[in-house]
Formats: structure tokens, sequence, C-alpha cells
């Protein structure tokens, strides 16, 4: 009897212990979408307008627009963003005071200033080392993708080294065919996949001399590896003519659109970080023109894929995060050769987050009547990265593994750090 | 009757090709080994030297022998991608094959080991070796890896005696622009005399510092630790100089080895530790350097890894003894090393192992591997008629490396590409053989099987564009032409019937075709593997 009651309590104690587990594991954000508007998007323009600033700090983009929770307004350029603020929060006070492209771009990525003498990894090269290969992820598409364009040396793998560099599609999504770099050819159909690959075959003469070297053992091996993701299933994730139609048009039909929808089917396929490099936000000139044109296929493509993620019950477990490596200068400089441009501008900035543990709906911090400095509650990089890492079940401050026996932290908080720390505000318990 | 008839060619064809493959292999009459043509010569067309004769004796313990002499056309690529990181101009290979004289194997030796592509490979092996790199974590910066790069050339080139040349390394002080060779103690990792120890060990020596006991590491750092360094006016100049605050007595340092030595105030300990290390009995100088060029002309050390040798006696050391004798014999000439292993049986035999081999035995074949990043991507740029380029724009100054410049001479290991790192180009992190990884990736299948890359490469190519061209009026030319171009040697009877079926049978374009050809040919182990 006795027995049995200690087997009882053993039971509900292993029963509670394995679902806090599965409890924890749950909450857990298991991919992560970064929108990186690369050049620097501006801060007046979309999340942090200042309409009563006036018409040198507006130009023409001098509207707001209430947004579907209560109190918080945007930019009147992101019509179909406002009907979904409760999905997503807004951090109105991102700093760090950088305001040359690529410093700014390595601190944002890695949650380190430059120049410590050390390379860091950026926040994808981490998540792919705790949440890829050997770590709950199986599939053959590389654990960190970034979409389209490599983002270069300053925000990749740093000294994990190569093993945790992104994989850069190349190609087109809102191409007729995704040209996936190394997965799909253009040009040469499955049927000439197949023949040649025969071809190859039947002429590797020198490897079916020598039939038991190790290294030619292991190069049929990558080599039917590639072939899967050639030929196999692998890359259907790529594959958008799957997509209806009206869920394709709803993305947009743009090279933006479409890169969100490649995102979210990246998302079901398990991949844990994605990127979206988008460029051009860098506008010193021409900058209202640029900003009418690209600020719809932004608001249409980001509200498409959180909507989108929203309705496919993913977006408890994936976080969304969206902003450029700064921001731009809130007076806008109408005078030659800019006529109407702004510049780059690291003293104040917004940028968003959705899903995966964050909370909807909410503002963090304020800048000031203008919008050029922090007003209340400065959000440093690290703040944001850290609390990012944070939902997806990594602890900053536990060791960050490597092979260059370096003894690190994932991403401990600066000598003399003075900020407010992780976004504790917005981040569900 | 068209169908019989096209029935009757197909069981001609097949018989045909059955009996090809039946005569493509016969037997070596005087070993009674299989000759694989077109790999392997029935022939020796190089005498037995004095590595053989010692292989050759290693060998009869376990009841082998070497195996096949390598073809013409084997040897002509092997030893051009080996001596010189590059591959055989069909021309060449054509002027090599048709030379009557003897002993013409020798001669093309001579004439590559005499190239400015030599000094350049070699400069590539010996920067990854001395971890020349500007940025994290030898920081030498660019302007100071510019100068230490153009030296370690210029010593290749001009053959500088080993001695000299590694004395000049431990024992220069002055600025790292205007005395490159102080460089060596810039490009430690640390510069704690510890640190420092440990890179001369790993060089110079083959083994590793921290696996010696801890009085051992004690003695030998003793000898670095007034190795200071200082800036100057001038952007990241730097002295590297003797710390002037001598002890007022004299000192003993012990050696690795045991010995001790007295120091007087006045003397560089880097000197006399150098005349230990640059001398024909220390046990370790001749046998690391002999070893490492072992091992990059076979593929495998003597002893493995090169850089942990230390109390490893593995069978068949003898070799590294009798090459060590010649180094001091030859007052330190390197190319004499070389010479005396290209032109060796042992270096020219085949590269298909005769079964399983007994793990002692490695040096019974030629050892397949990839060629190294920078080797492979030269050859697929001089193919496609326009290199690489490169530029590093962080940190200052910024360099810029023009199109015409060769992968294989690329300066500084801080400026890399998505190919080199795919490829497994070493970092220059810490000097370790290992850090250059050859092994195959499915990364690496996919840029080569499948990128938009390999495919302008081949369309664009200027030498293929020949065979493009033959081929509408004689398809056997345009097939030799590419085979030549890729695979530096004449298609077999076999491959030109499986590639006149591919025309035949494969519904494509003959654009398509030939294309396919040159794509099959570039992903074979065959272009992809010396051997």
């Amino acid at each position: 009897m006795k027995r049995i009651f200690l087997l009882n309590i053993t039971l509900l104690f292993v029963i509670c212990v394995s679902y806090a587990h599965s409890e924890q594991n749950k909450s857990q954000a298991k991919s992560v979408i970064q929108i990186w508007m690369w050049g620097g998007s501006s801060q007046n323009d979309t999340f942090d307008p200042k309409p009563s600033a006036g018409y040198d700090y507006c130009g023409p983009l001098d509207k707001t627009i209430p947004t579907n929770v209560p109190g918080i307004e945007i930019n009147a350029s992101l019509p179909m963003l406002a009907k979904i603020a409760d999905k997503y929060s807004i951090i109105r006070s991102m700093t760090h005071g950088i305001n040359a492209h690529e410093s700014a771009a390595y601190y944002m990525q890695t949650g380190h200033k430059p120049g410590t003498g050390l390379v860091y990894p950026s926040l994808g090269a981490i998540i792919s080392l705790f949440k890829g290969y050997g770590k709950g992820y199986n599939g053959k598409i590389p654990p960190y993708i970034v979409l389209t364009q490599s983002q270069g040396r300053f925000s990749e793998e740093g000294f994990l080294g190569p093993a945790y560099k992104a994989f850069a599609t190349g190609g087109d999504p809102s191409q007729k065919q995704f040209a996936v770099e190394g997965i799909v050819a253009p040009g040469i159909s499955d049927q000439q996949q197949i023949k040649r690959r025969e071809l190859l075959q039947k002429l590797d003469l020198l490897g079916k001399s020598i039939p038991d070297d190790p290294d030619f053992l292991l190069f049929n091996k990558a080599e039917e590896e590639a072939y899967e993701m050639i030929l196999g299933e692998t890359r259907k994730v790529f594959d958008l003519s799957e997509e209806p139609d009206e869920v394709r048009d709803r993305y947009g039909r743009n090279w933006f659109g479409q890169c969100c929808l490649v995102a979210r089917r990246l998302v079901e396929a398990g991949v844990p970080y994605i990127t979206i490099n988008y460029p051009g936000w860098d506008t010193h000139k021409q900058h209202f023109q640029t900003m009418q044109r690209k600020l719809a296929e932004f608001d249409q493509g980001l509200s498409a894929l959180i909507e989108d993620l929203s309705k496919r019950g993913l977006l408890d477990t994936t976080i969304v995060w969206c902003c450029g490596e700064f921001g731009r200068t809130p007076k806008v400089d109408w005078s030659p050769p800019w006529n109407g441009g702004r510049g780059h501008w690291g003293y104040c900035f917004s940028a968003i987050v959705a899903g995966g543990g964050f909370k909807g709906g909410c503002v963090v911090g304020e800048s000031d009547a203008k919008g050029e400095y922090v007003a209340k509650r400065p959000v440093y990089p690290e703040d944001l990265l850290r609390s990012i890492l944070r939902l997806c079940g990594i602890d900053p401050d536990e060791p960050l593994p490597n092979d260059k026996g370096l003894d690190i932290k994932v991403m401990p908080y600066p000598e003399n750090y003075s900020g407010e720390g992780e976004l504790k505000e917005i981040m569900k318990k | 009757m068209s169908w019989e008839k096209s029935n009757f060619f197909k069981f001609l064809k097949e018989t045909m090709f059955l009996a090809m493959i039946l005569l493509s292999v016969y037997v070596f009459p005087q070993t009674g080994q299989t000759i694989i043509k077109p790999y392997e010569d029935d022939k020796w067309p190089t005498p037995e030297n004095i590595i053989d004769t010692q292989i050759v004796k290693f060998l009869s313990n376990y009841g082998q022998k070497l195996r096949n002499p390598c073809s013409d056309y084997v040897f002509i690529r092997r030893v051009y991608l080996d001596v010189t990181g590059t591959l055989p101009k069909p021309e060449e290979i054509d002027a090599f094959i048709n030379d009557k004289r003897p002993d013409k194997r020798r001669i093309l030796i001579d004439e590559l080991l005499d190239r400015d592509e030599y000094a350049m490979y070699w400069t590539m092996k010996w920067c990854d070796l001395l971890r020349v790199k500007s940025e994290y974590p030898i920081n030498l910066w660019p302007n100071a890896v510019q100068a230490y790069y153009q030296w370690i050339y210029q010593k290749i080139r001009e053959n500088q005696p080993y001695d000299k040349f590694v004395r000049e390394l431990l024992t220069s002080s002055g600025s790292n622009f205007r005395v490159p060779a102080v460089n060596f103690y810039r490009a430690t990792g640390g510069r704690d005399p510890s640190s420092i120890a440990k890179a001369v060990a790993l060089t110079f020596m083959g083994i590793r510092f921290e696996k010696l006991p801890e009085q051992q590491q004690k003695n030998m750092s003793a000898f670095f630790s007034r190795v200071s360094y200082k800036k100057t006016s001038e952007w990241k100049e730097e002295i590297v100089y003797l710390n002037p605050e001598t002890p007022e007595k004299s000192i003993k340092l012990v050696f690795p080895d045991g010995k001790t030595v007295e120091i007087s105030p006045q003397e560089d300990e880097r000197k006399i530790f150098a005349d230990w290390l640059i001398s024909p009995n220390n046990p370790y100088f001749n046998k690391n350097i002999v070893n490492r060029i072992w091992a990059y002309l076979m593929g495998q050390g003597v002893i493995s890894p090169v850089d942990d040798i230390f109390q490893k006696n593995p069978p068949g050391t003898e070799i590294l003894e009798l090459l060590s004798k010649e180094l001091t014999k030859s007052n330190y000439d390197l190319k004499h090393i070389y010479r005396l292993i290209l032109n060796s049986r042992t270096y020219q035999q085949s590269s298909i192992p005769a079964g399983k081999q007994h793990p002692d035995t490695n040096f019974a074949y030629y050892k397949v591997r990839q060629m190294e990043a920078e080797v492979l991507l030269d050859a697929l740029c001089w193919l496609s008629g326009e290199g690489e380029g490169y530029v590093s724009q962080i940190p200052e100054p910024s360099t810029y490396i023009p199109k015409e410049n060769r992968t294989i001479a690329l300066a500084d290991g801080s400026i890399t590409s998505s190919f080199l790192m795919t490829f497994g180009r070493p970092s220059r992190d810490t000097g370790l053989d290992s850090e250059r990884n050859n092994k195959p990736t499915d990364k690496q299948r996919l840029y080569m099987l499948n990128s938009t890359d390999i495919q302008k490469k081949i369309r664009s190519s200027p030498i293929l564009r020949k065979a493009f061209s033959q081929v509408w009026k004689n398809r056997t030319e345009a097939i030799n032409t590419i085979y030549k171009v890729i695979l530096s040697r004449l298609p077999t009877q076999e491959e030109i019937s499986i590639i006149e079926e591919y025309f035949n049978n494969s519904g494509l374009r003959t654009d398509q075709v030939v294309g396919d050809i040159a794509w099959a040919l570039l992903n074979s182990k065959e272009f992809i593997f010396k051997h």
C-alpha cells in the first residue's frame, strides 16, 4: 500500500516535471524572422510619426492613422499594419548613437560594438548554433537562411566559423521561377538534371577505379545530399507556385512580398532563423518618392506575413523583428544636392517585434517631440537581441560554445552598461 | 528492316563496349599487377632513387611493392598541381606527351620549380603556417600583411636556404613595415613568452607546446621573455625589439632537449635558441620540415598530423632521417628535397591502391585529395577566362586585388569569399595544419553541380568555346578538347561511346550536350581531386 503510494507520488512528480518541461518548450519561440531594413529606415515616416513637428520634419508624410489598439497611432503610410497593431509591439526608443552603416549594422546584428578585436557572430548564427543541427533541427535546408543576397562580413558567423554562415538563396521569388542558388538552376529542366546526373555517374572513371577511398565515399554522400535538394522534396519549400493566387496577391507580387511568403514557408519547414535582407532604405536623396513606393510594399508584405502566421497558429512560436541598422535624420534636408533627403541617425529610431512570446499592442519607450532623441526608456541593441534570445530559450549569459577556445558568453551586457535591460514589459511570462 | 538494323547496331555497340572494358585492363607482365588505363603505364620512365630503395625495402616487410607507374597524362597534371598549384594548359600537355627524351619528367620538374607559380603556391602554404592575416586573432593589419607577404614570397622565389630563412624569422628586430621578418613575433596569437614559444614549437619543431611538461614549457618560454613591442607615430607601425633591461649577471637557460646554456647579459637569447634549433643534430628542426614537405607532396605525412610529431615513431620514419641528412648536406636547399621526392618512383606511382591497405603502408600509392580551395578556384577562373578579384574596405588601408591576380597569391588570410570558406581555406588563426579542410561537403557539391556561377563559367569559357564550335565539324575533336582542358588527358574509347550515346539519345540540343559534358567532367572526382 505504502509502496503504491510512493510509486504514485513518483509518477505524479514525473508527469509534473515532464509537463512543466513540455510547457516550457511550448512557450519557446521556434523560429525567428528578421526583416532587415538595410540602409536604415525613417522612424518618423513609419512607426513614430511627429505631425506636430511641421513640414521640415514630416515632408508630405505628415498624417497619422489610428490603429486597432486605442491610443496607438502610426504614420498614415502604413494603413494595413495599422489594422493589426494588436499583433505587434513598437519600440520607439532604439538607440546606439552610431551613424556609420557597417559599425551600426554590426552592433544591431551581434549586440556588440565593433573594435574589440573579436568578430562576434550575428544573432542568426547564434540561434542556428543553439537550435540547428544536433539541437532538434534535421531539415535538409541550412538552419540560417538569408533572402536573397548575403549581408556581408559584418553580420554573419564571426568567430563561430563557416559552419554557422547564413545560406543566401540568391534569385528573386517574385520571378516565375525562384532560382535558389545551387538548388534551382534556371534553364535546366528536371529531365536534363536527371540525364546529366547519369552522364556524370557513367563518366566517373577515377571514382570507379578507387571505390573505397574515404574521401571519395564522403564525396558520394555529399553529392547524394545535394541531389536531395536539387531533385528531391526539399526544394519545394521554395516553390511558390504551390501557393494559391490569392495568398500570393495578398503578400504583394514584388520581391519583398514574396520573400515574406517564402519566410513563412521556411518557418513551416522548421528553419530556425530567416533573414529578409531588404535593401533600399538609405534614402539620402529622393527620400519621399522612394518612401511612397517602398512603404506600400512594406505595409502589404509585413502585414500579410504577421496575419498569415497568426491565422496558421504559428505566431506564438515565431518571432518577427524588423528594423534597420539605424533611423534617419528627423529633420529633412531640403538643400541641394539632397533636395528632400534624410541622413543616417543612430540616436533614436524604431523597431517592431511580434510573436514568439512578445506581447502585441504595446509601445516601448518614447522619443522627444521631433523624434530626434530618446525621451524615455532607451533600448540598446543588446537589450532587444537578448530579449529575442531569451524567448528562444537561450540564456544570453550562458557560455557560447566555440572551437577557438574563447571563454565567452552568448551575449553579455558590455562593461559600463547603463541601460534598462531586456524588454520585460512586452515579454509574456 | 530499320528496326532490325538499329537493334543490330545496338548489339554491336554493346559488344564493342564490353570488349573495350576488357581491353583497357590488362596485366603488367613485370609485376603481375593489373594496369588501369588511362591512369597507369606498364614501364617505369624513372630510375629508382635513394628514396625508392628505402621505401621498396620497407614495403617488402609487408609483402608489398610500389604500385604501377602513373601515366604521363596523370604525371603532368599531378606535378603541375603539386609544384605550382596550377593546371597544365593543353599546349603544355601536348608538348610533354610528344617529348621523346627519356628524362622528360626530370626536366619538367626542374622547369616547374623555377616558375613564379611555384613561389606563389608555396608562399601560400607558408602564409598558412605563419598565420598571415590582418584581422582577429592575429591582427597584423593590411600594410604589415603586404610587407610580410612580399618578404616571404621573395625568399621562396630566390630559394633562400631554409636555415637562414628561419634564423631571420626568429632573430630580427625592427619595424613591422621595414623589417618584415619581425612580423613573425606579431603573428603568434598572444604576445606573452609562452604564446611565442608555442608558435615556434608548432611552426619549426612540429610539436604541440601545450603537450610538453610544465617545466619544459617554462624553460622554452624563457628564451622569448625579452621580446617587446612599441608603437611609433606612424599609424599601425610597431617596433619589435628586445627589452634592453638585461640581467646584470649571466643567466642559465634550458633548451627543450634538457641541455643548459649560459647567456651573458649582452647576448640575444633568441639567437642562442636559433643556434640550438638550427643544427644538424637537433631532433626536431630538419625532421619537421621534411615531414611537412612529404605530406604536401604525397598527401599524408610520414608522421601525422605533421604538427604533432613529438616522440612519435611510426614504422617507416627512416625515410625522414634520410631526407633530414640530405637537407643538411645540400646546405638547407628545400628545392633539393622537392626534387628528390618528385623524381622518385614513390611519388610517381599510381593513385589507385592495391585493394585495402595495411595502415603502415601508406607509401604504397599516391593519396588522392581534393584540390585546395584557392587552387580549385584558380582552375575554374582560368577555364572561365575571368579571375575573381577581391575588395576589402575595412580595416584601412583598403585592399583592392585586381581580377588578373591569382587566388593562390592572395596575401591576406582575412580577405575571403564565400567560395573560399565553402571549400575549406584555412582561417590562419592558429597555423595548425588541420585548419585547412579539404573534405567534401554538400554545400561544395551544390555549388559545383548546380550554381549559376559554374553554369556561367562553362558558358563564357573561351577555351571551351573552341569545343563548342568544333562540335559541328568533328565531334571527337571537340570531345578531345574538353577532356584535355578539364582532365588534362584524352578520353578513352569507352568514354567516347558514352558521350556519343548522350549526343544521340539524350534529346538535348547540341550546345546543351556540350555544356553537360564539360559540366560532368568538372564534377568528376578526377577533376576535383589531385590524383
